[in-house]
């Protein structure tokens, strides 16, 4: 049962043209950098183009699926109308109207810093508004996803909430607090400057607050993708959820250990000490675990589906998925990307293995492979999954959806291996050049030339995407009937105090980031003269 | 897209069966978990590659005029015990010195800093790599055996010359760099 459908087609169509234009820009980047490419001329527009597919890519798009989403599940898993549409419009504006605050400046050459923003370089103070504007109408939804929780809640007393429901607070909380290091950096150390209150800052102090926010952005990143693994992917192939506790296991992990860990973005930096270091390389072990967990599930889940489906053997029942299901087929290319991806994060998140690729085109290829990759393409299929039921009409184009779904796997294959290699032979990375012609980089460039056609390839998946929601906005009425979720095998009938609510997780979310970068924040803090002069970036300043 | 199949109640044996084959993965997961984490404790007591261990500041204000990072110091010294101390600075779109000259067989002592903004320090098919954060003074130790000849890029943005940022570094013989050093303070390989 969706009411708001507006709101939620809103969310998703925004969200959906801002990746599209970001993907053109990808692609001219690579395309820009790649030996079909000669000298640009003016490599700030390069600079230009990577800040605003970075700030579109990393800020504004997952954060509008998560939304819009958040707002799906909730009105579909509670399966009562949601409470607060109109401050959810008004945080939908605000991401709106802070997206175009932010991304005129970017245009304009005033703001080419990057997403990452790395201080003492500063540029037009409307950049910075812009992404706190974003994060602010973020915050409202963090704010209605606890309200209609409670008022469930109170009006279910005993209940479990469904499993949609509290994966989605839990991400919900997760972002709440991620975003918090980066609006410390933004409001306390990055305005006064760029406002000209003041003429220094402190380079490493906003560093470690950003990796408050680096690296617990990406599991914001991945919630709607693991809801979908969870409470989407066994209904939508005919199976059941293997566990229903495992699922809350997983995401109450998630909250827990995604943010004590960020100071492993900072292993090569001077200002962190290595006792801190080895601490967040502890913790970021950790953070296998909820995945760990969830591949077992959802392979397990994947399996009963098959053996109801009259799959035999050990490996024969694979044979038996519905494999021309887009949902199946997308679940298994997320799958496999993530495998890659997991490995590949295995490798950074070890001090010594990643000296050797930090910084280096490899950590951009990881994470287009992971995010890009494993990722969005369940963002793909969640989309399907719930268009007939906001658009009230049919989603027919099942072929389409097919050759979307392959071929945003075989481009993201194909953009990114050669990625990570010409990483591994020490290609830096944010570089609007490279001289292809000196003899240590003449080995690079049919790899990356091998990345613009995994570029092309991208492009072309994401217009189909497009296309196949804007057929199914113009196809035939239809009644999707109620929006449902997985069902698992042993449905809860009772759940835990511990794993059907939240205070007692969001004290140690908290308590362990307090614990793990109180030390490092405090210490840089009480340090006198750390802040260098700013450094002005962009044209007309 | 499909139906679900019909429930089973929580009590009967298939429950309790489950729950034993996710325990199990369970485990095999936390002791994977465990594994990393021992592995990473190993490496560290052995120093193989170790992050720094103090933090040091610097003032990239007064950088030129007093200190170990002015113009006149930087490059490679020799020092009593052997070893040899390379200082170097990164700064809006390179670094000084543009070329570093190393021995081979010899403990290299890497201190290095910014003059601005944050720039970041790889040596190409080594694993030195750290990031030149102004205010911090960066260290880093290595020993190379064998001579080569190595980009050293910039892998951090920095502005809008970021793509030039390229100095070079040169390993070479132990006995060749030891001529050289007897009649200079301080080598660099700029020419
Ligand atoms: C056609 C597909 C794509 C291509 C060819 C592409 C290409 C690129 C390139 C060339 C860069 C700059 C890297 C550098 O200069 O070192 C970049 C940065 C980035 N990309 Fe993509 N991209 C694509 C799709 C995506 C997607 C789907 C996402 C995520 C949803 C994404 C997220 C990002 C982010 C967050 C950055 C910022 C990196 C930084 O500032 O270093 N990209 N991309
Ligand atoms: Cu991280
Ligand atoms: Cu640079």
């Amino acid at each position: 049962m969706l009411i708001n459908k507006r709101l939620i087609l809103a969310h998703f169509w925004l969200a959906f043209a801002g990746f599209g234009l970001a993907l053109l820009l990808g692609e001219w980047q690579m395309f820009i950098r790649s030996p079909l490419h000669a000298w640009i001329g003016n490599p700030e527009l390069y600079y230009r183009s990577v800040t605003a597919h970075g700030s579109a890519m990393a800020y504004v798009f997952p954060t509008l699926v998560a939304m819009g989403f958040g707002y799906a599940i909730t009105e579909a898993a509670l399966k009562r109308p949601m409470i607060g549409p109109r401050w959810a419009w008004l945080g939908f504006a605000l991401v709106a109207i802070g997206t175009v605050v932010a991304m005129v400046p970017v245009a304009l050459g005033h703001a080419s810093v990057l997403y990452t923003f790395y201080p003492p370089m500063i540029g037009s103070p409307f950049y910075y508004i812009g992404v706190v504007i974003v994060v602010i109408g973020s915050w409202i939804w963090v704010a209605l996803m606890s309200v209609n929780l409670y008022a469930w809640k109170r009006d279910n007393p005993g209940q479990p909430v469904p499993l949609a429901m509290f994966s989605n607070v839990a991400g919900s909380y997760l972002w709440a607090w991620t975003a918090v290091g980066a609006a410390i950096e933004l409001i306390f150390l990055i305005l006064p400057a760029a406002l000209g209150f003041t003429t220094t800052i402190d380079a490493g102090l906003s560093r470690v607050f950003f990796s408050w926010t680096l690296h617990a952005i990406v599991y914001f990143w991945l919630f709607p993708t693991y809801i979908a693994y969870y409470t989407i992917v066994p209904r939508a192939i005919g199976g059941r959820l293997y566990s229903d506790a495992m699922g809350r296991l997983a995401f109450i992990l998630f909250l827990i250990v995604s943010m004590p860990i960020g100071v492993h973005h900072l292993f090569m930096d001077p200002e962190v000490g290595s006792g801190f270091k080895f601490m967040h390389s502890v913790f970021t072990a950790f953070v296998a675990l909820p995945t760990l967990l969830t591949v077992f599930t959802i392979c397990a889940s994947v399996e009963i589906a098959a053996r109801l489906r009259g799959g035999k053997g050990a490996l024969g029942w694979i044979t038996a998925l519905p494999w021309r299901n887009p949902i199946m087929l997308a679940t298994a290319f997320s799958f496999i990307m993530l495998g890659f991806g997991g490995a590949g994060g295995l490798i950074n998140m070890s001090y010594q293995l990643d000296s050797t690729i930090h910084n280096t085109q490899w950590i951009t290829g990881h994470f287009h492979l992971i995010f890009g990759g494993a990722i969005v393409i369940m963002y793909f299929a969640i989309a399907y999954d719930l268009w007939p039921h906001l658009t009230g009409r049919a989603l027919a184009s099942f072929g389409l959806m097919r050759l979307q779904l392959a071929t945003w796997f075989v481009g993201m294959m194909v953009l990114t291996f050669p990625w990570h290699w010409v990483g591994i032979l020490g290609m830096p990375r944010r570089m609007a050049f490279y001289d292809y012609t000196d003899p240590a980089l003449a080995a690079q460039a049919a790899s990356v030339i091998a990345s613009v056609i995994g570029g092309a390839i991208l492009v072309i998946s994401g217009a189909l995407f497009i296309i196949v929601l804007i057929r199914g906005q113009l196809a035939p009425r239809v009644d999707a009937g109620p929006y449902r979720f997985s069902v698992a095998v042993h449905e809860p009938r009772r759940v835990p105090a511990a794993l059907n609510g939240f205070p007692l997780w969001l004290a140690l979310m908290i308590g362990l980031t307090v614990v793990n970068y109180g030390f490092p924040i405090a210490n840089l803090a009480a340090l006198s003269n750390t802040a260098v002069p700013i450094v002005p970036v962009g044209t007309g300043r | 897209m499909t139906g679900d199949p019909p429930p089973s109640s929580p009590h009967d044996p298939g429950a309790e069966h489950a729950l034993r084959i996710e325990r199990r993965w369970a485990s095999v997961a936390v002791l994977i978990v465990i594994f990393l984490i021992v592995m990473a404790a190993v490496a560290g007591v052995h120093q193989a590659t170790m992050p720094q261990l103090k933090l040091e500041l610097v003032d990239p204000r007064t950088l030129h005029v007093s200190g170990e990072f002015i113009e006149s110091n930087l490059g490679t010294a020799v020092e009593p015990d052997g070893s040899v101390t390379v200082r170097a600075i990164g700064q809006q779109y390179s670094f000084v010195p543009q070329c570093i000259v190393v021995p081979t067989d010899t403990v290299v002592h890497f201190r290095a800093t910014s003059g601005d903004v944050v720039h970041g320090f790889l040596i190409d098919g080594t694993n030195l790599n750290t990031m030149l954060i102004p205010g911090f003074i960066s260290t880093a130790t290595a020993r190379f055996s064998t001579p080569i000849e190595s980009h050293m890029p910039c892998h951090e943005y920095c502005g809008v010359g970021h793509e030039g940022m390229w100095g070079k570094v040169k390993v070479i013989d132990k006995a060749a760099f030891e001529k050289l050093a007897a009649d200079r303070r301080r080598l660099t390989c700029v020419d």
